[in-house]
Formats: structure tokens, C-alpha cells, sequence
């Protein structure tokens, strides 16, 4: 299997984490990288430990062997709310928008450590033209929005953090297909502008259609690696992985 | 056959809230003929009951607000923040009763009163952030049961504070506000009630307005809904957690001081009788919402006034009584509370 992989700087470094929830170890020794202008994704069945390897990168919870480098800097140990102010911003599994508060005040979470009042206008912007649906629901409640649209949402409030690094944890979960193709869509337009990409679906072939590099994680341990195209040809992974 | 059995179901739960709806307009007439048959046949006394009412509301807004926010952004009932009132009140008998020995009202008494107002609600709000540094924080994962005993422990501890620092009978002092009234179209006006509901207002507009119009409200706000997610907007979660604390701990403070001033006396028991009071505006209004700590607190300070002072009513050995089938009754038909939202809504 051929490595090969964009000649860019490496922009995030994960290094040998082992990460436990109490006695249930779900990482064990998982080291990979994601270059600048790069699309990674990482893919695996259910419970093989992605989200936890993202929300680690996060710093919402910490590894128990191992060390994470952001830009040459050491972020495993810091608070999430520390790594986020690097450039590292999250739109995890689940959604997770702030249901009792609107579109609006939603996006201004997603600045929230930003002061440049100007540029946030404009991402805002940026973000209400990449999902229009969103302008026309700004005044509304986020929790009584249906599925595909808090998923929007999501992903534009981290997109309004102006991440260098953007983690996107299962962005086409529970969506019809119409919304899937527009969320991978939206996610090559997202890294055309520049930002960087952690991708982890549920939909492999799609992930692996968009990605550059692809890292395959199997019950914690990282079983394979390579570059996105051969690894969504090669037909002992469409076997295993890709439902083929 | 089919759409009988259908039906039936739906009718009965009609009935019920044919009952409930019949039930509480009955109770609401009761209520309206009391209050009105007293308006009518004594006007000055039913407002000068209402105003006593309004400023003891005043005073359990201001507690209730602390029950509040901590329960809003960590589901905590913190049982010690009604001791947390008492120290208030301890305190501000102390610092400034005793040591800057201000008694009576003067200029100079005026402004130590202002500066022992400041100093009371930065006072609370450390011990406020403290309690929740040292006990509350650790226990953010546990099961709910350990940080609800561990509220009921830190009640023990300040109450225990309080028994040490002001003995165990009550003191009574001379206060800076006048313990007199003036009269109004026979209307009876303590200057005590004027000065804590014009002190108090302020307070609450500042309090609200903070929480919903600022960025550390907003903070607080997104923390209360989902730690983790607020952790990914770059909010620091624990900072946050105990500005709310601080937050809670000022309104006790301005609270006991408030009490000491209006009462002169203080003991180190106040807290368990005014912080179930307060507890129980929280309730009433809808735990967890800021404008429910408030409109409860006046309610219950009002319903209070009215049922202890009318001369056509049951009376003070009532009040308590009182106080609790209203919110025993809201309970059932509101469980929510006057302002809360349905449970479903949470995530
Ligand atoms: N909060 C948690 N507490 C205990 N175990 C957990 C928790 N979250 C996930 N796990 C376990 O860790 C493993 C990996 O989970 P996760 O990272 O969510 O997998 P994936 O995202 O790949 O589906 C699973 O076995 C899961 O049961
Ligand atoms: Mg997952």
C-alpha cells in the first residue's frame, strides 16, 4: 500500500495516545497526522474509537500515554477551551448545538474567542451563504430545528471560529441523502478556502471520495493507513469497511 | 366500536383537565374576593401590607436568585446558600455595626453603608467560589446524591461558622436606616421597605441584564446547556462555573445586609428559615430561571404580607401554611413552575 501522501507542512501530530474512560480503554497507542490543505478522514466501524481520538485532540479528555502536537506545539494536557484559542475547532458527534438559544446566538458561540467584530461579520456571512437554510431560520430556536439543519448549524459554528484546523465528527449523521451530498459538497468548498480538514463519517466511500489520506481504526488500534483514492479501491476494505 | 374506544381515553383526560381548569378557577375567585372584599374595606391597610410584602419579595428575590443560577448551571440544589445569607447578614452586623462602630443614621453612616454594601457581596462571593473550588468541583461527575449531601454538609459548616462568629443567641443592634415610616393617603411606608426595594431593583436589572446581554452571560448561558460543547467554543467552563458562584454569592450578600439593616438583628439560624423561603420562590417561579427567582420571590413575599397583615384573612401562624399549599398546588398542575420550561425541552 502506497503512503504517499501531499509534500505540505504537518500541522497536527498525534503520537502513540492511549486514551481510557475509566477502566474501558477505547485508544490504545494511536499515532497519526494531518497535513497543511489536507482532507484526512478516519474510519471504522461503530465503538472503534474515532470520537474519542477527536475529542482527545480537543482536549476534552486527555490521553493517558502519548503526546499530541499542534504547529510543533505540545496540546495534549491543555484545556479544551486552551486549544481551541490554537485554531482547532470542533463540530462533534451528535450536534450538540445549544438547543434553548437561536441560529444567531449559536454562531456568536462559535466566535466566541474572537474580537476582530468586523471578520466575525464576514464569516458569518461566509457561513450564511455556504447554508442558506440557516439565514432563513436566524431567529429561531436551534433546538426545534430538524436534524439536517442543527447539523448545518454545527458545522458553521465551527466554521465561525476560523479554525486552522477544522475536526468534523460524523457531519452526515442521521441526514437525507439530498443534505448528505451537500455537507461533503460544503466540505471541499470549506478546505478550497483554506482550512484544513479531520474528517470521521460513518460514510466511508463518501469520506474516502473527498478525503487526501485515510487512517482506519479498528477497536482502538490503527489498522491501516494510505492515501484516500487507493484505499477506497482496494477491495479488502470496501469488504470490511465500505459494505461492498 | 372502534372510535368508542378511541374516544374514551381522550375524554377522561378531558374531564381531568376540565377539573383542574374548574379547581383553579374556583381558587382564583377565592383569591380575587379575599383581595378584593380587603381592598375595599380597608384600602391604606391592604397597601401598607402589600409594601412590607414587596420588600421581604425583595429580599427573597435576591436569595432565590442564587438557588438559581448555581441549579441552572450545574443542576445543584446548594443547600448552604441560605447560610451563605446568614454569614451575609453576620458579617455586615460586624463590619459595620462593630468594628466601624456605625450606628445610627448619619452622612458618614450612609456612605460605610454603601461601602459595607460592596464589601458584604464581594464577601459572599468568595466563599460562594471557594465552596464550589473546594467541594462542589470535584464532585461535577458524580453521582447527583454526593454534591446534593455535600450542600447539606456545607449548610452544617456555615451554619456552624455562624454559631462561632455570633454566638448562639440572636444580637440586636441599632440600625443605619430609620426604623420609622411615613404615611401616605394613610398608607404606612417603612423607609427601610423603600430603601431595599430601591436597592434591590437596580441589583436585579443589572443581574439580568448581565446573564442575557453580555459575553460572560452568554458564556454562562452555553455552559448551562452543554459543557462540552460550550469547552469547544473556547469557554472556560470552570471560570464560568464560578463566576455564577460569585454571582449567587454577591445577591446573598447584598441580601444579609440588606436583612440586618432592615431587622436589626441577626442570629446564626436566619438562613434556614429564609433560605427555604427563598428556595421556595425558586421553586415556585421554575428553578433554573432568573425572571421565575424573581417574580417568585416577590410573589411569596407578597402572598406572605397579604395572608399575615389583612385584617380579613387567617393570619400569620397561617403564613407558612400558606406559602406551601400554593406551591404544592403549583406543583402539581405546573411542575415546571410559574416560568419554567417543560423538562422535555433539556438535552
Ligand atoms: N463516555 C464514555 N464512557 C465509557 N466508555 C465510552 C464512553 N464513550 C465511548 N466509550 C467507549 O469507547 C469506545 C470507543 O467509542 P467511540 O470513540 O465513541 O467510538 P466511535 O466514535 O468510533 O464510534 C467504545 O467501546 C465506547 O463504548
Ligand atoms: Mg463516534
Amino acid at each position: 500500500m502506497s503512503t504517499e501522501r501531499k509534500n505540505s507542512p504537518v500541522m497536527l501530530d498525534v503520537k502513540d495516545i492511549t486514551v481510557a474512560y475509566g477502566a474501558i480503554t477505547a485508544v490504545k497507542g494511536l499515532t497519526l497526522s494531518v497535513r497543511e490543505g489536507e482532507i484526512v478522514t478516519l474510519i471504522g466501524s461503530n465503538g472503534a474509537g474515532k470520537s474519542t481520538t477527536l475529542r482527545t485532540i480537543s482536549g476534552l479528555l486527555h490521553p493517558k500515554n502519548g503526546s499530541i502536537e499542534f504547529k510543533g506545539e505540545v496540546i495534549s494536557g491543555k484545556p479544551g477551551h486552551e486549544i481551541v484559542k490554537l485554531g482547532i475547532c470542533q463540530s462533534p458527534e451528535g450536534r450538540r448545538i445549544f438547543p434553548r438559544m437561536t441560529v444567531d446566538e449559536n454562531l456568536d458561540l462559535g466566535a466566541f474567542l474572537r474580537k476582530d467584530t468586523a471578520g466575525i461579520k464576514e464569516s458569518r456571512e461566509q457561513v450564511l451563504d455556504l447554508f442558506p437554510r440557516l439565514r432563513e431560520r436566524i431567529t429561531q430556536r436551534a433546538g426545534t430545528m430538524s436534524g439536517g439543519e442543527q447539523q448545518m448549524l454545527a458545522v458553521a459554528r465551527a466554521m465561525m471560529g476560523q479554525p486552522k484546523l477544522l475536526i468534523l465528527d460524523e457531519p452526515s449523521m442521521g441526514l437525507a441523502p439530498v443534505l448528505v451530498d451537500l455537507i461533503f459538497e460544503t466540505i471541499q468548498k470549506i478546505r478550497e478556502q483554506g482550512t484544513t480538514i479531520l474528517l470521521v463519517e460513518q460514510n466511508a466511500l463518501a469520506a474516502l471520495r473527498i478525503a487526501d489520506y485515510a487512517y482506519v481504526l479498528e477497536s482502538g488500534h490503527l489498522k491501516l493507513e494510505g492515501n484516500a483514492k487507493q484505499l477506497s479501491t482496494d477491495p479488502a476494505i470496501a469488504k470490511a469497511y465500505l459494505g461492498g | 366500536m372502534a372510535s368508542t374506544t378511541a374516544s374514551a381515553p381522550r375524554a377522561s383526560v378531558n374531564v381531568g383537565k376540565l377539573l383542574t381548569r374548574v379547581s383553579m378557577l374556583m381558587l382564583g375567585i377565592v383569591v380575587v374576593y379575599w383581595l378584593g372584599r380587603n381592598l375595599i374595606s380597608s384600602p391604606a391597610q391592604f397597601f401598607t401590607v402589600g409594601i412590607t410584602g414587596l420588600s421581604n419579595g425583595a429580599l427573597y428575590a435576591l436569595i432565590a436568585l442564587g438557588y438559581t443560577l448555581v441549579y441552572g448551571i450545574i443542576e445543584l440544589i446548594n443547600f448552604a446558600h441560605g447560610d451563605l445569607f446568614m454569614l451575609g447578614a453576620v458579617f455586615s452586623y460586624f463590619f459595620l455595626t462593630k468594628f466601624l462602630a456605625a450606628e445610627g443614621g448619619s452622612a458618614r453612616n450612609y456612605g460605610l453603608l454603601a461601602l459595607t454594601l460592596v464589601i458584604a457581596m464581594a464577601f459572599c462571593a468568595t466563599i460562594n467560589v471557594v465552596i464550589e473550588r473546594l467541594a462542589y468541583r470535584r464532585l461535577r461527575d458524580a453521582p447527583k446524591l454526593a454534591p446534593l449531601i455535600t450542600a447539606v454538609g456545607m449548610s452544617f459548616i456555615l451554619q456552624f461558622i455562624g454559631l462561632k462568629w455570633n454566638g448562639s443567641a440572636p444580637r440586636n443592634f441599632t440600625t443605619i436606616l430609620p426604623n420609622t415610616s411615613f404615611e401616605f393617603q394613610g398608607v404606612v411606608v417603612p423607609y427601610t421597605a423603600l430603601i431595599v426595594v430601591s436597592l434591590t431593583i437596580p441589583l436585579l436589572v443589572i443581574l439580568v441584564t448581565l446573564v442575557n446581554k453580555t459575553r460572560q452571560g452568554r458564556a454562562m448561558r452555553a455552559t448551562a446547556q452543554d459543557k462540552d460543547a460550550a469547552r469547544l467554543m473556547g469557554i472556560d467552563v470552570n471560570k464560568t462555573i464560578s463566576f455564577t458562584f460569585a454571582l449567587g454569592g454577591a445577591m446573598a450578600g447584598a441580601a444579609g445586609l440588606m436583612f440586618a439593616q432592615s431587622y436589626g438583628t441577626v442570629a446564626y439560624n436566619l438562613g434556614f428559615q429564609l433560605g427555604l423561603i427563598a428556595f421556595t420562590s425558586a421553586v415556585l417561579g421554575g428553578v433554573g430561571n432568573l425572571n421565575g427567582a424573581v417574580l417568585g420571590g416577590f410573589l411569596i413575599g407578597l402572598i406572605q404580607g397579604f395572608n399575615d397583615g389583612l385584617p380579613f384573612g387567617p393570619g400569620q401562624k397561617w403564613s407558612q401554611t400558606m406559602v406551601f399549599t400554593i406551591l404544592i398546588l403549583l406543583m402539581v398542575y405546573r411542575p415546571a413552575g410559574l416560568l419554567g420550561k417543560a423538562t422535555t425541552e433539556k438535552v
